[in-house]
Formats: structure tokens, C-alpha cells, sequence
């Protein structure tokens, strides 16, 4: 169907633009972007007057839950999540059940999400068999089945021989590599240690497992210049060794989650399991220093790292409750809310959710790097229409996603998430709609 | 509204008359907190009394636990005799339905098992709601429920005050 | 994060459950202690008994073994005239993997007025003070390594016993902290009962230093910790609660910060000696300070009761 969208703020990070005007989709295409030639007969005009017209959201790290988990998350609920978050992309990690380490699962997963059409959906291979730490996966049949990257999920690996070995496998074929930098042994406290923790008597990870495994990881990726993503920095002294190893020219990215981004330890509050989380909220000084490293792009990007949990694994003391909390939904609205605290335009704000997680996952998404995360003429029409002046309160029982637990549920933050979806577009359909 | 003046000084003299004359050699004399306490605490010494006098609270032991919780407050008993086998004379400043003494007798009786016991106050306002009755009142007087009739103690000298429940 | 209310009060600010003693106003921490004083007479009376919780359930929720805690909030249930149940978790219904809410409600299904509860995880009792009736009351008997308030509040009621005046004490915590929510809840008391000087004693391993957040002074060296100390609390080497190699040895441990009759010659003359048991001899304390002239560590057994008293009627009569 042709859809015009009219009068629109168009705002694209990629290119820098930012002025009213309309969008003109047909055969899942950008046509015509802000004057539309007169001749355009639209099937469907959406009315976008007073509403920011941006490239749809493209997210670095979602669980979609399936296989394996199903009680936890489905395709179609979270991905209809995603669609009302605005995110027509999403990256999922591969601690499903098996893990993404076999190409048949992986076909199987991007041949159910096509089918929905609603978000596409990229999956990040397992990096060793079974997440084992041990095996090598076979990285060039994952990548033809659909991977965009390998990852070990949340699982350290602890034989560095090995995380060696797929690092310079990896790099044979430029495939990169996403880890997550936490010390398997420091990394098993349930909060961050500090004053916090050492009250409320939770054991703690300490910042020198964030610290530790970032130098090790470092050493290697000198060792094999193999491109390495980094996942979830948590503290100030992780953003410090980040922008140092980019200084010195290393091949990484980094991202950071949308917990981290906004709440500190004390949220924790009276042991309320939806702030249990991993990586673990850390300090004020921690928060302060992620916002600044996402604004000055030593952060690359900003994920929800969504993570739909039940909630009979969240009515558990807190160290015995399951780590996780849904974000697709709210990943818009925090993306403003942080852009709007440090005074950003929204040019630079969106960039971190739309052209630079697309710049972090460059060659491996093929033909749509040239147009995913962008608004260009002739580019893929995958695009979010939002109103960024709505205010509403956050309930996660109003949430799609199957996971309702999420820390930043008005019960608990008390404040309101900014921005509000009013259609998402993927491939030039509908695929989500505000009633 | 109608206002009865009480001289709670005067009131002391004729309760120390009635006590005199209900006194044992052997009779344990116990004052219930605050009022009671207060009133025997000169009694003992007005009659020439050895030792001290006892004091008891109905705190533990009263009915209201369930609506009003626990009270708060100083009160503790502190009997420095035997209780078994021994005569007990009760003290207490005003008497009203009862529940009190009732209180206080459990809790008596959670120190043994008294030869008998007796009660003298200095005001018993009627109004009762349990079975229980004074040796020796020196006074009767009929208040309406809204009113608080409270003892108070300036110095050496006792005084009533009459207040309104709000 | 929004301010709230913490679970533990109702919106008059009274006590309806005791999860623990941190942000209890210094009223209210002297409101315990008075009444557990009047419950100490009580235990000298020949019927040890009041009413104040006749008819009404305590059940006892130990998910951590403790005979001697178990034991001791029995006598003090029994003595408020409470029908007291005790339910041996470990074995039975969680063992099946039944979740805690789900135990919490079936025993609320059989009419609990009050649990008891003692958990491995630190936060349990917040959790269960959340999920159960308006109508009943939680009391922490330990938690993790977060908080043991009953056994906070004893030990400031021997504390009051033999001191009277907290405001001039310095008190010494020596041992396992990082593991012990003895530690944590009496920290706290202290602090809110305006003890100037608090130490917190042991090697780096067992006292980390960020509890100076706690407001304590923390020492490595025992001899600083313990000079001049009018109050030494030993706590237990807590074996089961170590994940390995944090201590070489007991016996290395005990050299270094184990209390034995020299060291005391450090604190004051007038020095008490306690510890929440069950002592290891040998490895914390030695046997002639356990059972010397300072040592007050049966007196405060006898006091728990009473505290533990107090804090059920204290509880109990206050609503939701």
C-alpha cells in the first residue's frame, strides 16, 4: 500500500536532519522524503502534524525468549512489544533454550519473525557450543543462516585459551564478537558492592570484575584484531578503560543498558526484586559517567536489553529472584528522557537507538546498512512516528510484552517516560498503531 | 453542664478512716497504678506502716490488648511480700466499671494465691459493667460516661480534676 | 526513587512488623526496651504467663535451622499465652518446590496471626511482610546477612542493663561483619542510640571497608579496636556462610583477633564481654573470658526472652 505520512518533524541522526515535512512510502520504500511530488496517490495518510517522524528504533539487545523459554516470552508477544516501542530492528542474544548454536535454530527463529511481520529480527550466534566456553561454533554457517555477531550471553567464558582461539576464528572472517565484560568468578554477587550492598548484606560484584575482564578482553582483541562489541558497561571506571582502548585505536564498540543509563543502587529500595538486574545497578558516580560516555559517543549505543521475566521468578527475595526486566517498550521514552537531562537535540538522542547501533553492527546486516536506522530516499521504510510531548506514567501491566516486571514502573520511580508511539512502520506496513 | 467540686483532700481523710478500720497487721497493702499508688504510698506512712506499700498494674492483664494495643507507660508491679496466704488490701482513686480491678486481680494472682482480697477507693462513680464492689468508698458520685474524673497529685496535696472525653 | 513508607511501620508510624531495626526512631527503640523490662518480671512470678496473645498463632518459619533461636521465640510466644506452631521448612512443602508466597499463603489459609521468620536470603522477610494479610505480623529472626533485630535490640537491652547511659560508650564489633546481620542490626542500634564511638574489628577479608558508611570506625589491628572499649560483642566465625578462602585457618584467626583474658587487659576495667552464641571456644573467644567476671553472655540469653516478648505484644497490638 503507498502511505503518505504528512507534516511531519522529520528527524533523522544520520544525516543530521531536522524540519517539518512528509514521507511517502510505496512497496516497503521511502519514495519521497519531505516534499512529496503531487502526483503521489497515497492508499493511507497518517495525520503526523505535532508528531517526530525518525527512523524506526533499532535495539542491540533483546531476548525474544523462544525457543525454550516460552513461559517467560514469545515471538509474537515480544515482538509486538517491539513494534509498539517504535523498534523495527532488533538484535536477540542466543541464551535461548538450546542456544542459538546450530544454523537450523537460527533459520527457524528469522523464519517465524518474518512471518509475523513485525520487527526484523537479528540474532547473535553462540560463540562456543552451548554456551559452554569450550567448543567453537560454526560461525560461517551461523552467519549464512542469519547471525550478525557472536555472543556468550550473560556466561563467562573462563578458559582464556578458548576466548582467544574464537576471537582469532572470528576475526578470520571479520565476524565480530560480543561479550559481555564481567569476570566469571567476581561476577556472582546479586548487586554491586559498595555501601549499598554491604548494608542490605547482598553479596556484591565488585567493579574489578567489570574492570578485569574489559583488560583481558582488550589484550586479546590486540592480540587478534578481531572486532569486539562490548556489552552493558556498568561503571565509570569500565567507561575510563572504553575510551581508552578506542583512543589507542582498538576495534570495539560499546553499549549500555537503559538500567544502567537511569537508576543507582539505591533504587534497590526495600530488596524489590525488579531491580534485580545484571549488570547490577552501580552508584550515582557510575550513572553520571555512563550518561556522559553515551553522549560523547564512547558509548555507541543504547539498548533495553529486554528481558521478559515471570513474575512468580520475581516474587523471590532478592538474591533468589530471576535477573531481567522488559525494556522494548520503554527504550523510546528513556532514550528521550536522557537526551532531554543533558540537553541533547534530538538529532544526537535518537542517533544512539537508530543510525549508530546500525554503524555498531556495519557489514554483518548486508544489504540494510545502507538504509536500516536511517531515513533516506529509496531506503528501507522502517520508520516510528511519536509524540515526543506525551507524558504518561509507566505501568508494567499495561506492558505487550509477556513480562510485566520492569524497575521503572511508575509504582516504584514515580516519574513519567516521555515520548508516545503513534504508529510504527516496518518495510513500509503498519506495524503497530496508538488506538 | 453541671459541675461537682470534689476536695480530694477531704476525701483522703475519710479513706483513711475506712482503710484503718479494714487493716490486718498481717493486711498487704497494694496500690493500683498511678491513682492507687499514689493513695497508698500515704496511707502506708499516714498509718504508721513498715516496709512499703505494693504497687500493681492492670497493664498485662486488661481487655483491651485486641482494640488499643499495648499501652505505653511506666507501670510495673512491684509487690515486696509473699502473696500466698496473705490478705490483700487494694487500693485505688477512682472505680468505675471495673475492668481495672479485674485486670489487676489476674495479675495478683500471677504471684500466688492471696488469703483474700478487699478493695477501698477514694471515689467509686458507678457505672459498673463487672461484678466487682468496694469494702470502702469515700465517696459516690454519678458522672455521665462523656466526663474523666482523674486524681491528680501537687506536692504533698491531692486534687480532682473532672474532664471532657473529647 | 520514590520515598516510602517503610513496610515495617503502618501509617501512624507504629510497629506492625520488626524486619529490622535500621530507621526505627530512637523512641521507638527505647519503647522495646522499657517493655521488655516489665516482661523480665514476668519470668519471676510463679505464673510466668500474661494474655496478651491468647487465641491468637504464632508459627515459627525457620527456612535456616536454629534450635536455639527457635526456641527461645517459642518460650516468648508461650509465655504471651500465643499457640505456637513450628514448621520445619527445610524438610517439608519448599523442599518440593513450593515458592515462599505460596507456603506464606497456605499457612495464612490456616489462620497465622503472626510468623516468625528466619531465611538464608537477605530481604525475605520484606517480601512476606508484603504478600501476607493486613491482619499479620512478621517478625525477622534473621535474614541472610541483613538483619537479626530481635537479637540487635537484647543485646542493647544487656547493653542498657549494665551501662545505663549510651551516649559516653565505646563499643567494639569483632569478627565476621561482612556475614553477620548480628553485626548489622547492632550497628544500627547503636547508632540510633547515640553511641559516639563504634569499631568494627577483623581482618579485610571480614570487615570490609565501605561499613564505614555504616558510621563505624573500622580497625584491622585488634589492639586499636579493643582499647578503652566499655563493650566488647564477639561474633561467631560463621564456617557455613564463608565461600572458601577468606580465612587461612581458625586457628590463625583466633592468634590475631581472639578474645583471651590479655587482650581484654586493653579495654576498660569495667569492659562487658558479649556474644550472641553459640560461642566456638578457642576460635573467637577463649573459655576463660566466656565464663569469666565480663563475660554477660548468659544474661543475655535471659534477656532475649523478654525482648522478644516485647517486640510480639509490641507488634501485635498495633493494626496495619
Amino acid at each position: 500500500m503507498k502511505i503518505l505520512i504528512s507534516n511531519g518533524r522529520i528527524v533523522d541522526p544520520a544525516s543530521g536532519r531536522d524540519e517539518r515535512g512528509d514521507v511517502a512510502i510505496a512497496a516497503g520504500r521511502i519514495v519521497a522524503l519531505g516534499r512529496v511530488p503531487g502526483d503521489f496517490q497515497p492508499g493511507r495518510v497518517i495525520d503526523a502534524a505535532g508528531h517526530v517522524v525518525a527512523p524506526g528504533l533499532v535495539d542491540l539487545a533483546t531476548r525474544l525468549r523462544e525457543p525454550g523459554h516460552e513461559h517467560e516470552g514469545m515471538l509474537e508477544s515480544e515482538l509486538n512489544a517491539a513494534a509498539a516501542g517504535g523498534v523495527t530492528s532488533l538484535v536477540c542474544l542466543p541464551d535461548t533454550d538450546p542456544p542459538l548454536d546450530e544454523p537450523g535454530l537460527v533459520e527457524m527463529l528469522k523464519f517465524r519473525a518474518r512471518k509475523l511481520s513485525l520487527a526484523r529480527v537479528f540474532p547473535l550466534g553462540a560463540l562456543t557450543r552451548g554456551l559452554a566456553g569450550e567448543a567453537l561454533t560454526e560461525m560461517a554457517e551461523l552467519t549464512e543462516a542469519g547471525c550478525v555477531g557472536f555472543s556468550q550471553a550473560e556466561v563467562a567464558v573462563a578458559d582464556t585459551q578458548v576466548l582467544l582461539r574464537a576471537l582469532q576464528y572470528a576475526a578470520t572472517y571479520r565476524y565480530t564478537v560480543w561479550l559481555r565484560p564481567q569476570d566469571g568468578a567476581l561476577g556472582k554477587g546479586v548487586a554491586a558492592s559498595g555501601a549499598l550492598a554491604t548494608r542490605l548484606g547482598l553479596s556484591g560484584v565488585p567493579v574489578a570484575a567489570e574492570t578485569i575482564a574489559l583488560h583481558r578482553i582488550f589484550e586479546l582483541v590486540r592480540a587478534t584484531g578481531a572486532p569486539v562489541h562490548l556489552c552493558r558497561i556498568s561503571s565509570a571506571e569500565g567507561v575510563e578503560l572504553v575510551r581508552g582502548a578506542k583512543a589507542q585505536g582498538l576495534p570495539v564498540t560499546a553499549d549500555v543498558s537503559i538500567n544502567s543509563l537511569h537508576l543507582t543502587d539505591v533504587d534497590i529500595g526495600f530488596f524489590n526484586s525488579a531491580m534485580r538486574v545484571t549488570p547490577p545497578l552501580r552508584g550515582q558516580r557510575d550513572r553520571d559517567a555512563l550518561r556522559a560516555a553515551l553522549a560523547d559517543g564512547t558509548l555507541d549505543a543504547l539498548v533495553s536489553d529486554h528481558t521478559p521475566v515471570t513474575p512468580d521468578a520475581k516474587h523471590l527475595p532478592f538474591g533468589e529472584a530471576e535477573p531481567g526486566a522488559s525494556g522494548l517498550e520503554l527504550l523510546l521514552g528513556l532514550t528521550l528522557r536522557w537526551g532531554e537531562e543533558l540537553k541533547l537535540p534530538l538529532v544526537r538522542s535518537l542517533a544512539r537507538v537508530t543510525s549508530d547501533p546500525v554503524r555498531v553492527l556495519g557489514d554483518a546486516l548486508g544489504s540494510l546498512a545502507s538504509s536500516a536506522g536511517r531515513l533516506v530516499e529509496g531506503g528501507v521504510a522502517d520508520l516510528c512516528v511519536f509524540d515526543p510531548a506525551a507524558r504518561a506514567p509507566l505501568r508494567g501491566q499495561q506492558l505487550r510484552s509477556q513480562g510485566k516486571s520492569t524497575p521503572f514502573d511508575f509504582e516504584y520511580t514515580g516519574f513519567e517516560l516521555p515520548g508516545r508511539v503513534r504508529a510504527t512502520l516496518v518495510a513500509g506496513t503498519v506495524a503497530y498503531e496508538a488506538r | 453542664m453541671t459541675t461537682i467540686l470534689l476536695d480530694a483532700e477531704a476525701l483522703y481523710a475519710e479513706l483513711r478512716s475506712g482503710v484503718r478500720a479494714l487493716l490486718d497487721p498481717e493486711t498487704a497493702l497494694v496500690g493500683i497504678w498511678s491513682g492507687g499508688a499514689w493513695l497508698a504510698e500515704r496511707l502506708h506512712r499516714d498509718l504508721g506502716r513498715s516496709g512499703r506499700p505494693g504497687v500493681i498494674s492492670s497493664r498485662l492483664h486488661r481487655d483491651d490488648f485486641g482494640s488499643r494495643g499495648l499501652a505505653g507507660g511506666a507501670d510495673a508491679t512491684s509487690l515486696p511480700f509473699d502473696v500466698e496466704g496473705r490478705p490483700v488490701l487494694l487500693i485505688d482513686d477512682v472505680l468505675y466499671t471495673g475492668r481495672t480491678v479485674r485486670a489487676v486481680l489476674n495479675e495478683l494472682f500471677d504471684y500466688g494465691r492471696p488469703a483474700s482480697v478487699a478493695l477501698a477507693v477514694l471515689v467509686d462513680r458507678g457505672g459498673r459493667e463487672l461484678p466487682i464492689a468496694p469494702a470502702f468508698a469515700a465517696a459516690r458520685v454519678s458522672l455521665p460516661p462523656s466526663q474523666r474524673l482523674a486524681l491528680a497529685k501537687e506536692g504533698e496535696r491531692f486534687t480532682f480534676s473532672i474532664e471532657d472525653d473529647a | 526513587m520514590l520515598s516510602r513508607r517503610h513496610p515495617q511501620l503502618n501509617r501512624h508510624g507504629e510497629l506492625i512488623h520488626l524486619l529490622t531495626i535500621e530507621g526505627l526512631p530512637r523512641e521507638v527503640v527505647h519503647h522495646i526496651l522499657d517493655t521488655a523490662g516489665t516482661f523480665l518480671s514476668v519470668n519471676d512470678r510463679d505464673v510466668k504467663k500474661v494474655p496478651l496473645l491468647r487465641g491468637k498463632s504464632v508459627f515459627n518459619l525457620f527456612f535456616e535451622n536454629s534450635t536455639r533461636t527457635r526456641t527461645t521465640f517459642e518460650i516468648a510466644a508461650k509465655r504471651l499465652s500465643a499457640d505456637v506452631i513450628n514448621l520445619d521448612i527445610a524438610r517439608s512443602s519448599t523442599a518440593k518446590g513450593e515458592s515462599l508466597l505460596d507456603t506464606i499463603a497456605n499457612l495464612s489459609a490456616m489462620h497465622a496471626d503472626m510468623f516468625v521468620v528466619r531465611h538464608g536470603e537477605s530481604g525475605a522477610p520484606f517480601l512476606i511482610a508484603q504478600h501476607c494479610a493486613p491482619h499479620v505480623h512478621v517478625v525477622n529472626a534473621g535474614d541472610g546477612r541483613h538483619a537479626h533485630p530481635t537479637q540487635g535490640l537484647l543485646d542493647m537491652y544487656t547493653i542498657r542493663h549494665y551501662k545505663k547511659d549510651f551516649t559516653g560508650l565505646t563499643v567494639a564489633v569483632v569478627g565476621d561483619i561482612v556475614h553477620s546481620r548480628v553485626a548489622r542490626s547492632d550497628i544500627h542500634a547503636l547508632s540510633i542510640l547515640g553511641v559516639p564511638e563504634i569499631r568494627a574489628v577483623g581482618p579485610k577479608t571480614l570487615v570490609p571497608g565501605d561499613l564505614r558508611e555504616m558510621g563505624v570506625r573500622v580497625c584491622h589491628d585488634m589492639a586499636e579496636g579493643i582499647r578503652d572499649a566499655d563493650v566488647v560483642i564477639m561474633l561467631r566465625l560463621q564456617n557455613e556462610r564463608m565461600s572458601g578462602a577468606m580465612l587461612p585457618s581458625a586457628g590463625e584467626f583466633f592468634k590475631s583477633y581472639g578474645l583471651t583474658p590479655q587482650k581484654l587487659e586493653l579495654a576498660r576495667p569495667d569492659c562487658i564481654v558479649m556474644h550472641p552464641g553459640p560461642i566456638n571456644r578457642g576460635v573467637e573467644i577463649d573459655s576463660a573470658v566466656a565464663d569469666g567476671a565480663h563475660s554477660v553472655i548468659l544474661p543475655q540469653v535471659t534477656f532475649g526472652i523478654a525482648v522478644r516478648m516485647a517486640v510480639m505484644s509490641i507488634i501485635a497490638g498495633n493494626e496495619a
